[in-house]
C-alpha cells in the first residue's frame, strides 16, 4: 500500500512542479493546489497506512485497539488542509489583482519590481 | 618594563565625557549660542587637566590600566592603558580638542547646523581618545572604526555638495578597509600570542617575530596604518578630506586622526619592529609619501590643500622614522610628531581664519593682510618657523633629532629624501605664512579684518606651546618625549636633545643645507609650481582617478551579477530552486547508496486501485486541459480522489475536510476564472516543456524515493502510542485526531487559526483596493513609470 | 443559477447545513468532526446562500461582518486558553467540569470552547473570502 501511495505522491508532486514552472499564473495556481494535496499525502503515507480503522476509541474502551490508524499525521494534515486552502484563496486573489493592475497573466511580463530596462545602480556621489 | 598598576577610574569618565557632551551639544548650542563653544570646551579641558596629573607617574615608568568585562563569553574586555605613548596622544587630543571646539564656535557661527557639527567633533574626540587609550585589541578596533565613521560624518558635513559626499565616501571606503585589516591583525595577534590585551602582547617580546604568522600580521597592520595615515598610494582621501570645514581639517586631518596609523605602528613596534621587513618596507613607503606629499603641495595654490599635502608628507616622514627603528630615530619621530601637531594645527586654523575673514584661501588672490590681521600674521610666522625647522622652535629640535637618528643609522639615501622633503616643507610653510600677508594689499571677496577671539586663540596657544617646549626643552624631554619613546621601543631611552647646538655636527650641517635648499626653492616657487603642475598633467592619471575607476568597475560588476542572478523571470527562479531541490534530495541517496529496496508489487484492493487511477487521470487532465472548465473539473477530480483515499485508509476527519475544501476550491476558482479572460493553454515551446518536465519529474521521483525509503525503515511509534494511550484517560476525548488538535497541540492550532484569519484579512484588503488602470502601458518596454 | 427550484430549496438547505455544522463541531471530541470541519460546512452553507440569493442578502442575514465572527472565534480560543492561568496551570491546559443539568451529565471543558473558537474563525474567515469573491463589484 505504501509503495502504491509513494508512487502516487511522486506523480502528484511531479505534476505540481511541472505546472508551477509555467509562466501563466493560472497554471502556477493549479500547481500550488495540486502540490498541497501531494504534500498532505506525503505526510499521510510516511505515518504508515492502515485500512478502514479510524483512530477513534470505542465507547467501552480507554485506549485505541492495536492496528488503528496513526492519529498524529492526521492531526497535522487536518490543519494543513485548511491553511493550504486559505493560501490558495489568497494566491488566487493576488493573481487576480495582479492581472487587473498589470494587465497580463504572464509572469515574464510582470516587470514592475524588476524592470527590463534597468538603469543600473546610481553612479556618482 | 614595569608591571601595569591600576589607573584612576576617572579615566573611564574622561573617555565617556566627550560622548555625553556630544549628546547635549545641539541643545547647549541652541540655549547658549556663542557661549556654547566655551561651555563645551570645558569638557576636553577638564580631561586635559586630568591627564596632565598623570604625567609625573608615567614619566617615572608607571603603566596604568583599568577597564571592565565587555563580552566575557568571548574574552573581550573594555580596557584602557595609560603609558608614555597613549598619555601624550591623549594630551594632544584633549588639548588641541579644547582649542578646536572654541575655534569651531567662532568658525561655524551662524551656521544653521553648528550644534550638530559640535556634536560630531565631540563624538570624534571620544572615539580618538578611546583609540589611543584602548588596551584590548577589540576595543581598539571598535574605536578605530568609530573615528572612521565620525570622520565620514565630518567630511560630508556639507552634504549638499557632491564633492564633499565623494570625499566622505572615499575616506570611509579606504579607512574602513584598513579597519578590517586591523580586526584581522588583532585576531591573528591573539592567535599568535594567546592574548588580545595590548599591554600583554607588547610584553611577549619575540613571540610574534618568531611566529609563522609574523608576515600576515605585519602586512595587515601595515594595511591598517597606511590607510589611516595616508601613505602612498592610499593617501588620496586625505587631500580630498579638505572638503570638510576647517576645524575638522585642523583637528582630524592633521593633528590627531591621521596619526592613528603612526600610533598603531608605534604601539606594536616592540613586537613587530626591527625586522628586515619592517626596516625595508616602512622607510621606502614613508620616503615615497614624503616626496609625493611635498611635491604635490608645491603644485597647490589653495592654502588648505597645500597644508593637506604637507600633512601627507609629514606622515610619510613619521613612518620613515618609525621604520628606521633605532632609538635615536624613534626620539626624532616623537619630537617631529609633537612639533607637527602644534604647527600644523595652528596653520590650518590660520588658513581657516584667512578664508573666514578674507573670503578666499587661494594664495594667488591674497596679499598684504599683515596690517589688517597682525595677530594672525604673527602666529602664522611662529608656526611657519617651526614647520621650516628653524630655531627657536620645537620644530628645529625635532629636525635635528631626526637627522641625528638617520645619521646614526647610516641610511644615507633616507637622509637625502628627508633633506629634500624638509626643504620643500620650509617652502610651503613660508608660502602659507608669508604670501597672504606680505606684498601690496589685494582686493579680497570680503573686507578682511582680524578674527574674533575664538579664531585667534588656538594659533596663539599652539605657537606658545611650540616655543615653550623648545625653551624648556629639558623638562619637555624628560616628561613627554622620553617616556613616549620608551613606550615605543619597549625599554627606557636616553637622548640628549638641545636647542642650541654645542658643536658643529652632521645634523647641524644637514639643517643648514635644508634651509639653503628651501630658500632657493621658495624664491623659485612660481616656476617650480608650473614645472610640477606640467609633470602631473603630463601623467594625467593618479590614484584619485584610480579610486573612481575601481568604484565604477565595482558598480558595473554588481550590475552584471544582478542581471545574471536576477533576470526577473519567475520561471527561471523556480527552475533554479526546484533543480537544486532535486540535487539536494537525490545526491545523498545516490552518493551513500541509500536508495530504497525494490518494492514488491502493491497488494491493493480493487477500490483502492480504482481511486488511485482516478487520481492519476485527474492529474493528467489538469496538465493537458485546454479550457478553463476542464482544468477546474480536473482539479476537483484529483482533490476528491485524495478525499476518498483518506476514507479508505482510516481517516474520516481528513476525508470530510478534504471534501469541503475541494468543493469550496472549485467554487471560488470558478468565480475568479470567469472574470479572468485568459487562456490557460500552455504556451511554452516544446524545448522548454521538456526541460520543465525533467525538473518536475525529477523532483517527483526524488520525493517518491525518499518516501519509499522512509516507509521501508522501521516505524517509531513512541509519539503515536502516547496520544493513543492518553487521549481518553487524560483528555476525555475518544476522537484522537480532534484531541490532538484542540488539546495536546492546542498552541499550534491557535497559531494556525490566527494564520487563517490573517489570510482572510489580507484577501479583504486586496479585494477592497480600487482597481487602477494598468500601471504598465506596454509590458514589452517594462520601464517603470 | 437563478432557477426557481434552487432559490426555493436553498434557504432550507442552508438552515439544515448550518445546524449540521454545529452538530459536527460539538461531537468532534468523540466522533469524527470538530471545529475545522464544522466551520467549512458552515462556509459552504453561506456560500450556497450567496449563490442563490446574492451577497447582500447573506451579509444582511449574518448581521455581523464575517471577519468580526472570525475575530470573536480567535478571542474565544485564546480566552479558553487564558482560563487555565486563573487556575494556576500552564496556558491552554484542558479544564473539565461535569455538571448535571436536568438530570443529564454534561461535559463542559476548555478544549470544547477552544474548538468552538476554531469553528468561528474558519467560518468567518473563509466566508469572508467566499463572499468577497462572489460579490460582482469586488466590494466589501
Amino acid at each position: 500500500m505504501e509503495t502504491a501511495l509513494s508512487v502516487l505522491v511522486g506523480l502528484f508532486l511531479a505534476t505540481a512542479f511541472y505546472l508551477m514552472l509555467s509562466k501563466k499564473i493560472i497554471r502556477i495556481l493549479l500547481g500550488v493546489a495540486v502540490m498541497g494535496n501531494g504534500v498532505n499525502l506525503l505526510i499521510f503515507t510516511s505515518g504508515r497506512l492502515t485500512r478502514e480503522l479510524p483512530p477513534i476509541i470505542a465507547t467501552d474502551a480507554y485506549v485505541l485497539p492495536p492496528g488503528a490508524a496513526n492519529a498524529l499525521p492526521q492531526a497535522l494534515i487536518l490543519t494543513a488542509i485548511v491553511i493550504s486552502f486559505s493560501f490558495f484563496a489568497f494566491l488566487l486573489v493576488l493573481a487576480f489583482r495582479a492581472y487587473q493592475d498589470l494587465g497580463t497573466d504572464d509572469t515574464d511580463a510582470m516587470r514592475f519590481a524588476e524592470p527590463v530596462v534597468d538603469d543600473g545602480p546610481p553612479q556618482g556621489y | 618594563m614595569t608591571d601595569p598598576s591600576p589607573a584612576p577610574t576617572w579615566i573611564l569618565l574622561a573617555l565617556a565625557a566627550p560622548f555625553l557632551a556630544a549628546l547635549v551639544a545641539p541643545t547647549v548650542h541652541r540655549l547658549f549660542g556663542r557661549a556654547a563653544a566655551f561651555a563645551l570646551a570645558a569638557v576636553p579641558l577638564a580631561a586635559f587637566v586630568g591627564f596632565l596629573t598623570l604625567l609625573g607617574p608615567v614619566a617615572d615608568g608607571a603603566r596604568l590600566t583599568t577597564g571592565f568585562d565587555w563580552w566575557p563569553s568571548y574574552g573581550v574586555r573594555f580596557s584602557l592603558l595609560v603609558d608614555g605613548l597613549s598619555l601624550v596622544f591623549a594630551l594632544l587630543i584633549t588639548g588641541i580638542g579644547t582649542l578646536i571646539v572654541i575655534y569651531a564656535g567662532g568658525y561655524m557661527k551662524g551656521h544653521p547646523q553648528a550644534g550638530r557639527f559640535m556634536s560630531f567633533i565631540l563624538l570624534f574626540m571620544g572615539a580618538m581618545l578611546g583609540l589611543v587609550l584602548a588596551d584590548d585589541g577589540i576595543t581598539l578596533f571598535v574605536m578605530w572604526e568609530a573615528t572612521s565613521i565620525t570622520s565620514f560624518l565630518l567630511i560630508g558635513f556639507d552634504h549638499t555638495r557632491a564633492r564633499a559626499r565623494r570625499a566622505a565616501l572615499q575616506a570611509l571606503v579606504i579607512t574602513g578597509a584598513g579597519g578590517l585589516c586591523l580586526l584581522a591583525a588583532v585576531l591573528l595577534i591573539g592567535g599568535a600570542t594567546g592574548t588580545r590585551t595590548l599591554s600583554e602582547v607588547v610584553a611577549t617580546g619575540d613571540v610574534i617575530r618568531g611566529s609563522d604568522l609574523y608576515l600576515p600580521i605585519f602586512l595587515l597592520v601595515l594595511g591598517a596604518a597606511f590607510t589611516k595615515s595616508a601613505q602612498v598610494p592610499l593617501h588620496v582621501w586625505l587631500p580630498n578630506a579638505m572638503e570638510a570645514p576647517t576645524p575638522v581639517s585642523a583637528f582630524l586631518h592633521s593633528a590627531t586622526m591621521v596619526k592613528a596609523g603612526v600610533y598603531l605602528l608605534m604601539r606594536l613596534h616592540p613586537v613587530l619592529g626591527g625586522t628586515p621587513e619592517w626596516t625595508t618596507v616602512l622607510p621606502i613607503v614613508g620616503g615615497l609619501t614624503l616626496l609625493t606629499g611635498t611635491l604635490m603641495a608645491v603644485r597647490q595654490t589653495d592654502l588648505k590643500l597645500m597644508l593637506a599635502q604637507t600633512t601627507v608628507a609629514s606622515l610619510g616622514l613619521l613612518v620613515l622614522l618609525v621604520g628606521v627603528s633605532t632609538d635615536a630615530a624613534i626620539v626624532g619621530a616623537v619630537g617631529y610628531l609633537l612639533a607637527h601637531a602644534f604647527f600644523k594645527g595652528a596653520l590650518f586654523m590660520i588658513a581657516g581664519t584667512i578664508d573666514h575673514e578674507a573670503g578666499t584661501r587661494d594664495v594667488t588672490k591674497l596679499g598684504g593682510l599683515r596690517k589688517l590681521m597682525p595677530i594672525t600674521f604673527a602666529s602664522a610666522l611662529v608656526a611657519a618657523v617651526s614647520m621650516a625647522g628653524l630655531p627657536p622652535m620645537i620644530g628645529f629640535v625635532a629636525k635635528e633629532a631626526l637627522y641625528l637618528g638617520l645619521d646614526e643609522a647610516g641610511r644615507t639615501a633616507l637622509i637625502a629624501v628627508a633633506v629634500a622633503g624638509n626643504a620643500l616643507m620650509l617652502v610651503i610653510g613660508f608660502a602659507v605664512a608669508l604670501k597672504p600677508f606680505l606684498g601690496p594689499e589685494v582686493h579680497t571677496p570680503k573686507h578682511a579684518h582680524e578674527g574674533p577671539l575664538e579664531l585667534i586663540l588656538g594659533p596663539i596657544v599652539l605657537g606658545a606651546v611650540g616655543l615653550g617646549a623648545a625653551l624648556f626643552l629639558h623638562g619637555f624631554s624628560e616628561i613627554i618625549v622620553l617616556p613616549m619613546a620608551g613606550a615605543i621601543t619597549g625599554r627606557p631611552v636616553e637622548a640628549d636633545l638641545h636647542l642650541i647646538p654645542t658643536y658643529v655636527s652632521t645634523p647641524l650641517i644637514l639643517s643648514i643645507v635644508t634651509v639653503a635648499l628651501g630658500v632657493v626653492a621658495y624664491l623659485a616657487l612660481t616656476p617650480l609650481r608650473a614645472a610640477v603642475d606640467a609633470v602631473v598633467r603630463g601623467i594625467g592619471w593618479g590614484p584619485d582617478r584610480g579610486f573612481d575607476q575601481i568604484v565604477a568597475g565595482l558598480v558595473g560588476f554588481a550590475s552584471v551579477v544582478v542581471r545574471v542572478v536576477q533576470p526577473g523571470r519567475l520561471e527561471a527562479y523556480m527552475a533554479i530552486v526546484l533543480g537544486l531541490a532535486v540535487v539536494t534530495l537525490l545526491a545523498p541517496l545516490l552518493l551513500f547508496g541509500e536508495l530504497p529496496a525494490w518494492p514488491a508489487f502493491p497488494d491493493l484492493t480493487a477500490q483502492e486501485a480504482v481511486v488511485i487511477l482516478i487520481a492519476v487521470s485527474g492529474l493528467v487532465a489538469v496538465v493537458v486541459a485546454r479550457t478553463r472548465l476542464t482544468s477546474i473539473v480536473s482539479l476537483g477530480i484529483q482533490g476528491f480522489a485524495v478525499a476518498v483515499i483518506f476514507v479508505l485508509f482510516g481517516a474520516p476527519d481528513l476525508a470530510f475536510t478534504q471534501f469541503m475544501v475541494e468543493t469550496l476550491s472549485v467554487v471560488i476558482l470558478a468565480l475568479v476564472l470567469t472574470r479572468l479572460a485568459l487562456g490557460e493553454r500552455d504556451h511554452r515551446p516544446l524545448r522548454q516543456k521538456v526541460v520543465d518536465a525533467v525538473i518536475g519529474g525529477g523532483l517527483g521521483l526524488a520525493f517518491m524515493l525518499v518516501l519509499l525509503k522512509i516507509t521501508q525503515a522501521p516505524f517509531d511509534r513512541t509519539l503515536t502510542d502516547f496520544y493513543d494511550t492518553y487521549s481518553r484517560t487524560i483528555a476525555h476525548g475518544r476522537n484522537v485526531v480532534n484531541v490532538i488538535i484542540v488539546d495536546f497541540r492546542g498552541l499550534d492550532t491557535l497559531g494556525e487559526i490566527a494564520v487563517v484569519m490573517i489570510t482572510g484579512l489580507a484577501i479583504l484588503a486586496l479585494v477592497r483596493v480600487k482597481a487602477r488602470t494598468p500601471i504598465l502601458p506596454t509590458p514589452e518596454t517594462g520601464k517603470r513609470k | 443559477m437563478n432557477t426557481i427550484i434552487f432559490r426555493t430549496i436553498s434557504p432550507v438547505l442552508v438552515a439544515l447545513t448550518l445546524l449540521f455544522s454545529v452538530f459536527v463541531t460539538l461531537r468532534g471530541h468523540n466522533e469524527p468532526g470538530g471545529g475545522f470541519i464544522g466551520g467549512l460546512i458552515a462556509v459552504s452553507a453561506f456560500a450556497l446562500y450567496g449563490l442563490s440569493h446574492g451577497v447582500p442578502t447573506v451579509r444582511h442575514a449574518m448581521r455581523f461582518h464575517p471577519m468580526e465572527i472570525a475575530g470573536f472565534g480567535l478571542f474565544l480560543a485564546g480566552a479558553s486558553g487564558m482560563l487555565s492561568i486563573v487556575f494556576g496551570v500552564p496556558f491552554l491546559t484542558g479544564l473539565w467540569v461535569f455538571p448535571t443539568i436536568f438530570g443529564v451529565e454534561v461535559a463542559l471543558s476548555t478544549p470544547m470552547f477552544f474548538d468552538i473558537g476554531v469553528y468561528f474563525v474558519v467560518t468567518g474567515s473563509i466566508t469572508s473570502i467566499a463572499l468577497a469573491l462572489e460579490a460582482r463589484e469586488g466590494g466589501v
